[in-house]
């Protein structure tokens, strides 16, 4: 599919997010002339909050970073034909295995710590959305329903550690794990005030996309996203694959929240449960599961999130205004999955089209 | 007599009263998504029109003095979002889950928008029949208000069961939801049955939104539908697409939510928030272990979750 | 118009009305409205000079009937001020998106004082802080220590214990069943606190009265709330209050269930308009005018003139007590009163020895006394004698 290029195809995927982005951003001015406010104006100051300075742009790359990682938790099961939603709870999990192992050895060379507090992030996360990998395929239980799930499961034992078992005795107001000592904090990139997240996520997008794209074990994923039968039938070991790559996509979200604890809040608290893992989801789809996509559409989205304060301060528009602008985005960036291959400018004479994909079946009698 | 407390004895009646006040959005949620569920796809956006509903049924109870017609209105405000959802998840190569979430922000987006100016204002309630006149205990009669909006939820659960399995229009919704191909062989608009499953579903979700609101708890909030949309979801493969079964599993999540208050009341005061994540826990456990891979699970329809 | 809606609405026709009057209203919301740009928009601020640009950041909406909104009637107050230009922004949550508005609001829109009202915003401001040393951050309920903490950051609060004292005297003479019952979001000192002073006062005037305390686990969880509010009625409570963000749900639910109830936060006479007694309300704008004077007089946290911690209760004015409802008898509003006025005249601690705990535990010897300005009371952790339930 990609031994050769196509620049017709790559321009079909260039143009037809953009003309929808256009066409939403004409939405969402129709809706802010609905509501009384100059559209012309809120686009300027979209532009200007999001990407118009230096200044704006890093607060958009400071709100894309985490986006990036969450992302990759929806995108890498999806290659394998598998709706995982539990990007949130494998945050989550990831920020407290975190702020556990940095509190337990503390002591250690800041290094030590930072990298044992990644790992340990990773590893949990991992496991939590490798354990949804294993259920569907030894027990067949529908992963979307489940990694759903297991997001609340995960919000109620951070509530449940944070409050009581992790509990910082002098974190009065607002129930807080202790915090990691200041040394061993992640900090800036030199230059900037946007933290080391954005270079974790621009690697893991990187290498995941490497990963899936050029080595057997992504094509055996693909494989299996494509026909599951025929992957059996070749040999591949579909459980092993599945369990696999649900802890790399786990670990990704994981790693999101171990940067969230390190260099942000520097302790774990309800505050990590701050939505990254829902819009992470929105991201992996409308990158088309393609790692690197996700990379740019995170950064869009963070454009995005990055406007919503100045809607409220210069056009006195509300806090929710930011919620439809989001969701119109995405209802015209997923609609406008429809048209790829619709539109004859498009059409290489070679291009292959995708196999029909069929559902994720674990084994051949199930579901 | 009357306001004699009733200790240990609280926690059962609590527990039936909360499930009496508080399940008929889940079953609203449950029946609608269990119909979109039937007929092969999957409406994630239904968080999103629950809070619609309640917004819309609060809005126009207030404005208008009724609150029928706030229910009315809530079930409308479920059939545009339902619209929407139904013709873009519609489309070739959308995924309906991606449209889900994204229908999720924009229908809460909506929903606060232009819920701000009735977030102040009290709106009228609906009526509750009293059940309880029977008895001397003011905790009993209190727990046997009950929703007229209930029984119509509760009653529509046996009339869905029987239309699935005894109706042409039933048999049609499942040939489209486990056999596309067949289905279409048989000359059926695959498109237009998911279209109204889908829109009927959403329906159904709007006025559960409209309880929310002015029912139980009774208000209008941003918070009030605290992830139940989203549980519901869940909750229709807990009960294995029977819609007599959302019935039981609408009770038992409604139940679920008293629990932790009513605990605490009698003095049980620890592992509150694990109490409050038990309905999810118990999902998952049942999930577990009714799942196999060796089976299919019954009622499931057949093309759930792919892309057809 | 309508009876029904009023609280905020009206109130903010009015402020309208008020600005259009004033010159300098007039021409202040005309920059709010059609200057795109802040670029423009500081220099026109620093060209007419004397406005004083005043940013709030909340952490929900700002129409919660609740928290938030106390802090947004104090802003529309303060905005009153002709030389004061303010700008909102809410629904910002505790993570780098606070961090940002603050930024945003201080470079793109010149606000050289912000009020970040959310207690969680805290480690935020003392990350963004240092590096405007020139901008003023008031946090609401933070603990600013001298020395470790930077010197343009102060805290403020308002002792609203005091008001739930006189809220918990009135609760005792109503209630007929000695059992009042109290629904709370978490087990933290500010909501302990309220919880051990709402009973406190009933205690004050019926020793052997006693409060029920439901935790539901957050901050706004609406069904929890009437659940809890439900099953306390249940239990034969006859008076309920809260401390959660949006006090709304508690409100309604009590009124349905025939029993009493006192607000918190704003007064929510009008949801119960039967059961409700009296309620713990912030009066912000007192607050944030001082504030505003003070600073407009020259006066800073850097320099001196601000102290940074200011903290005040019903003799400040920075909280103050709901209108009596209909079912207050006429003893319990002298009661009420008398002990609002030993408040003023700080005659009445109400932490002194000798206090249980309620496990049998005292917690405050005989002879010794917490006065309201005492730090140990912001970091209490137990629950007096009298309440049922594990903090």
């Amino acid at each position: 599919m990609l031994n050769h290029y196509h620049w017709r195809g790559t321009l079909e995927a260039v143009c037809i997010p953009i003309a929808a982005i256009f066409f939403s951003l004409v939405l969402f001015g129709i809706f802010c002339a609905l509501a009384g406010a100059d559209p012309l104006g809120v686009y300027a100051s979209i532009y200007k909050a999001a990407f118009g300075s230096w200044f704006s742009f890093q607060n958009t790359l400071i709100r894309a970073s985490p986006l990036m990682l969450t992302s990759l938790c929806t995108a890498l099961p999806a290659q394998l034909g598998l709706m995982i939603i539990g990007n949130e709870g494998a945050f989550v999990i990831g920020g407290i295995g975190a702020v556990a192992v940095g509190l337990a050895i503390s002591s250690a060379p800041p290094t030590v710590v930072q990298l044992a507090m990644a790992i340990s992030g990773i590893v949990c996360g991992g496991l939590w959305i490798g354990a949804v990998g294993a259920l569907r395929y030894y027990r067949a239980v529908n992963e979307t329903i489940s990694s759903l799930l297991l997001n609340y499961v995960a919000i109620a034992l951070l509530n449940h550690l944070v409050s009581g078992p992790m509990r910082d005795p002098s974190s009065l107001n607002k129930p807080s794990t202790y915090p990691i000592p200041a040394l061993d904090m992640l900090g800036s990139i030199p230059g900037t005030r946007v933290h080391y997240g954005l270079i974790y996520g621009l690697i893991a997008c990187a290498i995941t996309y490497f990963l899936m794209r050029r080595t057997t074990f992504g094509f055996a994923a693909r494989t299996i996203g494509g026909n599951i039968r025929a992957a059996r039938i070749a040999g591949l070991p579909v459980g092993k694959l599945t369990v696999a790559i649900c802890f790399l996509a786990g670990s990704c979200a994981g790693l999101a929240g171990m940067v969230e604890v390190a260099a942000v809040q520097g302790r774990a608290n309800e505050s990590l449960n701050a939505n990254y893992g829902y819009a992470g989801i929105l991201v992996a789809f409308v990158a088309r599961y393609n790692p690197l996509a996700a990379s740019l559409v995170a950064v869009l989205l963070g454009g995005i999130l990055a406007s919503g304060g100045i809607l409220q301060r210069l056009h006195s528009l509300p806090d929710a205004t930011i919620l439809v602008f989001q969701g119109l985005v995405f209802l015209v960036v997923l609609y406008s999955e429809s048209l790829y291959g619709r539109f004859r400018v498009f059409q290489d004479q070679s291009t292959v089209r995708r196999p029909p994909s069929v559902p994720y079946v674990p084994r051949p009698t199930s579901l | 007599m009357a306001t004699e407390a009733l200790g240990w004895w609280g926690v059962p009646l609590g527990i039936a009263a909360g499930t009496l006040r508080g399940s008929a959005p889940f079953l609203f949620v449950s029946l609608g998504e269990c119909l979109t569920e039937k007929s092969g796809k999957i409406n994630l956006g239904l968080e999103g029109t629950l809070l619609m509903g309640a917004m819309s049924a609060y809005a126009i109870s207030y404005v208008t003095q009724s609150p029928w017609l706030g229910v009315l209105v809530a079930g409308l405000a479920g059939i545009v979002l339902g619209s929407i959802h139904a013709f873009l998840s519609l489309q070739p190569k959308v995924n309906d889950i991606a449209v889900g979430i994204a229908m999720i922000i924009f229908g809460s987006g909506v929903a606060f928008f232009f819920g701000k100016p009735f977030i102040q204002p009290v709106a009228p309630q609906l009526p509750a029949l009293e059940f309880g006149a029977w008895s001397s205990q003011p905790q009993v009669q209190s727990a046997l208000e009950i929703c007229p909006l209930f029984l119509i939820g509760v009653a529509i659960a046996p009339l869905m069961q029987w239309f699935f399995q005894s109706t042409r229009w039933g048999l049609l919704i499942r040939a489209v939801g486990d056999s596309p191909d067949a289905a279409r062989a048989m000359g059926i608009s695959i498109f237009k049955i998911r279209l109204l499953c889908i829109i009927t579903g959403s329906f159904l979700a709007g006025v559960g939104g409209s309880y929310l609101s002015l029912f139980y708890p009774g208000t209008w909030t941003e918070r009030i539908s605290g992830g139940q949309g989203l549980m519901a979801v869940a909750l229709v493969i807990f009960a294995r697409w029977q819609p007599m079964q959302c019935l039981y599993a609408s009770l038992l999540f409604g139940g679920a939510q008293a629990i932790g208050p009513a605990l605490q009341s009698v003095g049980v005061t620890s592992y509150y928030y694990l109490f409050n994540a038990s309905p999810y826990i118990l999902t998952l456990a049942i999930m577990i272990v009714t799942c196999s891979p060796k089976r299919t699970l019954r009622g499931a329809p057949g093309t759930l979750g792919s892309s057809h | 118009m309508n009876p029904g809606r009023s609280l905020y609405l009206p109130r903010r026709r009015v402020m309208r009305g008020v600005l259009a009057t004033a010159a300098f209203g007039v021409t202040s919301r005309l920059w709010t409205g059609c200057t795109p740009t802040s670029e423009s928009q500081a220099s026109s601020s620093t060209a007419s000079g004397k406005l004083l640009q005043i940013g709030f950041i909340y952490v929900g909406p700002k129409d919660d009937y609740g928290y938030n909104q106390a802090h947004h009637e104090g802003e529309v107050g303060v905005a009153k001020l002709s030389w004061v230009k303010t700008e909102e922004q809410a629904s910002v949550p505790e993570t780098t998106d606070v961090e940002e508005a603050m930024r945003n609001m201080i470079e793109q829109d010149g606000a050289k004082v912000l009020f970040p009202t959310s207690f969680g915003y805290f480690e935020h401001i003392l990350t963004i802080a240092p590096k405007y040393p020139d901008v003023q951050f008031f946090h609401c309920g933070g603990l600013y220590q001298e020395g470790k903490h930077p010197k343009n950051v102060g805290s403020y609060f308002g002792y609203i214990d005091e008001a739930q004292y006189l809220a918990g005297i009135v609760a005792g003479h109503t209630s007929k069943t000695g059992k009042l019952g109290f629904v709370a979001a978490k087990p933290i000192p500010q909501v302990i606190r309220n919880i051990n002073s709402f009973t406190l006062g009933a205690r004050s005037v019926k020793p052997e009265i006693t409060t029920q305390v439901i935790f539901t686990g957050d901050w706004s969880l609406p069904v929890k709330e009437a659940e809890a509010a439900n099953s306390m009625a249940d239990q034969g409570i006859d008076v309920i209050t809260c401390h959660v963000d949006s006090p709304k749900i508690v409100m309604e639910t009590a009124e349905k269930r025939g029993i009493f109830c006192s607000g918190y936060h704003a007064d929510q006479a009008k949801l119960a308009p039967k059961g409700y007694l009296t309620g713990a309300e912030w009066d912000w704008t007192t607050v944030y005018t001082n504030y505003a004077e003070m600073i407009h007089s020259g006066k800073t946290l850097m320099n001196g003139g601000i102290p940074h911690i200011v903290r005040g209760g019903l003799k400040a004015g920075y909280v103050k007590l709901s209108p009596y409802g209909p079912a207050v008898s006429a003893t319990a509003k002298k009661d009420a009163d008398i002990a609002k006025a030993k408040f003023k005249d700080n005659s009445l601690v109400i932490y002194q020895g000798e206090i249980k705990d309620n496990t049998g535990k005292v917690v405050i010897p005989v002879g010794k006394a917490y006065k309201q300005q005492d730090r140990t009371l912001e970091q209490m952790n137990w629950l007096v004698a009298g309440v049922v339930g594990n903090a």
